[in-house]
């Protein structure tokens, strides 16, 4: 067997040796920030601080929870994530359901379908889309943080590409009981769909809780930003004007031990919910992209 | 519900009874098209609204005076664009970064996968895939946010070259060309894992009795490797390839918003960060839409192109 070679077990070696540094290359500026975010203000300002925390200690993490500010943003994210996801969803999965019957069954299938993929291959662009929501009085509303990316046309083709695997007899079967069509739906697609369903959610929530660009555009008022915004502004931009009401909190927040505490709280959750994600995403995306 | 019969107790159908079916069958079918219109306003809202509002790229466009009034400029904008040294610079910049990304987004996950495969404790496999598939997940602003610390002139990865080879630190984020360089090599270190789950697949797909037949004659791994595996990934190769060919002027918005500044325009500006600094930033709406229109174009095209190209190459269609 070739794996009982020498030079084969020579590269394996190499191989082991090279992904195991790979992968940690991978999480290596996560354990810094986090590092950091647990070390006292003195060492983290000096530089002191590599991947284990000096002077070991909560108060950026305490900093960071009394800002009155972060909170507020944390809670706008919570809000969009939740219901961002849950009206995606819904939208999602009853378009899908239709989409996913066959031509012969559902005459207009085809236009549909065009319809919502033609909006994956063209769009307006940035400056057109803008002066719509500020016609639409739109700014500063949950709702447009919501509402135009609900109708997420990848998801509704890997959910369509999901119902056709459903055996067609489930369905023959409920329409002989006298099931109409948001009936089977309900009773028959949904429930063997839940693993393709909570995959999809998954998705949306860290899409919902990492979108930050609709937030900075779309809200003139820094208290609606989300949480993903507001880090955008105090992190990247270091503009600490528009979002700290009390000079305290602005000496507060231009803290590396603190900015990197809102760091780490800003991806937990999707740390969280990762463990979920991969045990699905794998296998969503291959069906989704490989198809015989 | 009213409904029509299932098709095998159908009479074969006289007039009446045909006519009595379509209606059976829009009836039914009422439902589905119910079931797509909260999508359907939606998009007609969010979508094809906007592309209405593109006419704003011909015109000198004032918010105050809106469509029907602003003054019509022809092609005036797409005139100024293709005519000043800046712009066009613009243009260059996402075609340079984004071919590079496209270049490395397609290797590096290649060799990723082909090195996994030749792992055969599943424990540390699942550990790689489990560590290299998460840099995908966090948003660049998280991202941002660590590397803007990370490559300061004092931050972790200077002190560590610092260390290592006794040079001067390195401003990544403030030199142009450096710019460049972390911009690729960061979005490849994000997505390398992520874009290495399609070709696993692939490699999970093949015909072990392939490997077996060439062991029988006496093929060494690398050999094989040349003769079975790289050939079997090339229809997937070429769909991956084609289908990223649609990105060429996405060079990635989030991220080089979230790295860049001031210093490094002239090498690192891109369209999508030109659009929103000239139209949102400066309000020079129709310019801006201008720009932006001509990278949606472009953009369509290719991805139509590439789209053919992947269904006559490789025999892949997305639905």
């Amino acid at each position: 067997m070739y794996y009982k070679t020498k030079p084969y077990r020579i590269f394996s070696i190499f191989n082991y040796t090279f992904l195991a540094v790979l992968s940690i290359l991978c999480i290596i500026p996560l354990i810094h920030i986090l590092a950091i975010s647990f070390s006292g203000k003195a060492p983290a300002n000096a530089n002191l601080v590599g991947l284990l925390p000096v002077d070991f200690n909560l108060e950026a993490y305490a900093k960071t929870l009394d800002n009155e500010n972060f909170l507020k943003s944390l809670w706008v994210a919570v809000q969009r994530t939740t219901l961002g996801t849950l009206i995606s969803m819904v939208v999602v999965v009853l378009a899908a359901y239709p989409l996913s019957k066959e031509n012969s069954a559902f005459r207009r299938r085809n236009f549909y379908t065009w319809f919502f993929v033609f909006t994956m291959l063209f769009n307006g662009g940035l400056i057109p889309f803008y002066i719509l929501i500020q016609n639409l009085n739109m700014m500063n509303t949950l709702w447009v943080l919501i509402l135009p990316s609900a109708v997420n046309v990848w998801n509704m083709i890997l959910m369509l590409n999901f119902f056709r695997r459903v055996p067609r007899e489930l369905e023959e079967a409920a329409t002989i009981d006298g099931a109409g069509h948001v009936r089977t739906l309900i009773s028959v697609y949904l429930p063997v769909s839940l693993p393709a369903i909570a995959t999809l959610s998954l998705f949306a929530m860290v899409f919902h809780w990492n979108s930050w660009f609709d937030g900075l555009i779309f809200m003139t008022d820094h208290k609606n930003y989300p949480l993903a915004t507001f880090l955008q502004t105090v992190i990247v931009q270091q503009d600490f004007s528009k979002v700290s009401a009390r000079p305290e909190d602005l000496e507060n927040i231009s803290q590396r031990t603190v900015k990197a505490a809102q760091i780490f709280i800003g991806m937990a959750p999707i740390l969280f919910v990762y463990p979920l994600l991969q045990r699905f995403f794998v296998k969503g995306i291959v069906i989704g992209a490989v198809k015989e | 519900m009213n409904r029509s019969t299932p098709p095998s107790t159908r009479k074969p159908s006289s007039p009446t009874g045909l006519r009595q079916r379509r209606r059976g069958n829009w009836r039914r079918t009422i439902a589905l098209d119910g079931m797509v219109l909260p999508a359907l306003i939606l998009t007609i809202i969010f979508a094809y609204i906007p592309m209405v509002g593109i006419v704003i790229a011909f015109q000198d466009f004032k918010p105050w005076l809106g469509f029907g009034q602003s003054n019509w400029v022809g092609l005036d904008h797409f005139q100024y664009l293709f005519s000043t040294p800046e712009n066009l610079q613009v243009v260059w910049n996402t075609l340079i970064i984004a071919s590079m990304k496209l270049v490395g987004g397609l290797i590096a996950p290649l060799v990723f996968a082909l090195l996994l495969n030749e792992i055969r404790l599943s424990a540390f496999k699942r550990s790689v895939q489990t560590l290299v598939y998460l840099p995908h997940f966090l948003s660049w602003v998280i991202l941002g946010g660590i590397l803007l610390d990370m490559l300061s002139m004092k931050g972790l990865v200077n002190q560590v070259l610092v260390a290592l080879f006794n040079i001067d630190p390195i401003f990544f984020l403030g030199d142009g060309n450096w710019f460049r360089f972390v911009v690729v090599v960061s979005d490849i270190w994000k997505e390398f894992g992520f874009g290495a789950i399609i070709f696993l697949a692939s490699l999970a797909g093949i015909n072990p009795a392939l490997y077996e037949a060439a062991e029988v004659d006496g093929a060494g791994r690398w050999q094989q490797t040349l003769a079975i595996t790289i050939p079997s990934l090339i229809p997937i190769m070429i769909v991956v390839g084609t289908l990223s060919l649609g990105n060429i002027l996405n060079a990635g918005f989030d991220q080089i918003f979230n790295l860049y500044n001031g210093l490094v325009y002239d090498k690192g500006d891109i369209i999508d960060t030109f659009v929103y600094r000239v139209g949102l930033v400066d309000g020079q709406f129709g310019f801006s839409a201008a720009v932006g229109l001509f990278k949606s174009v472009v953009g369509f095209v290719l991805i139509v192109a590439a789209y053919r190209m992947a269904y006559k190459f490789a025999n892949y269609r997305i639905f």
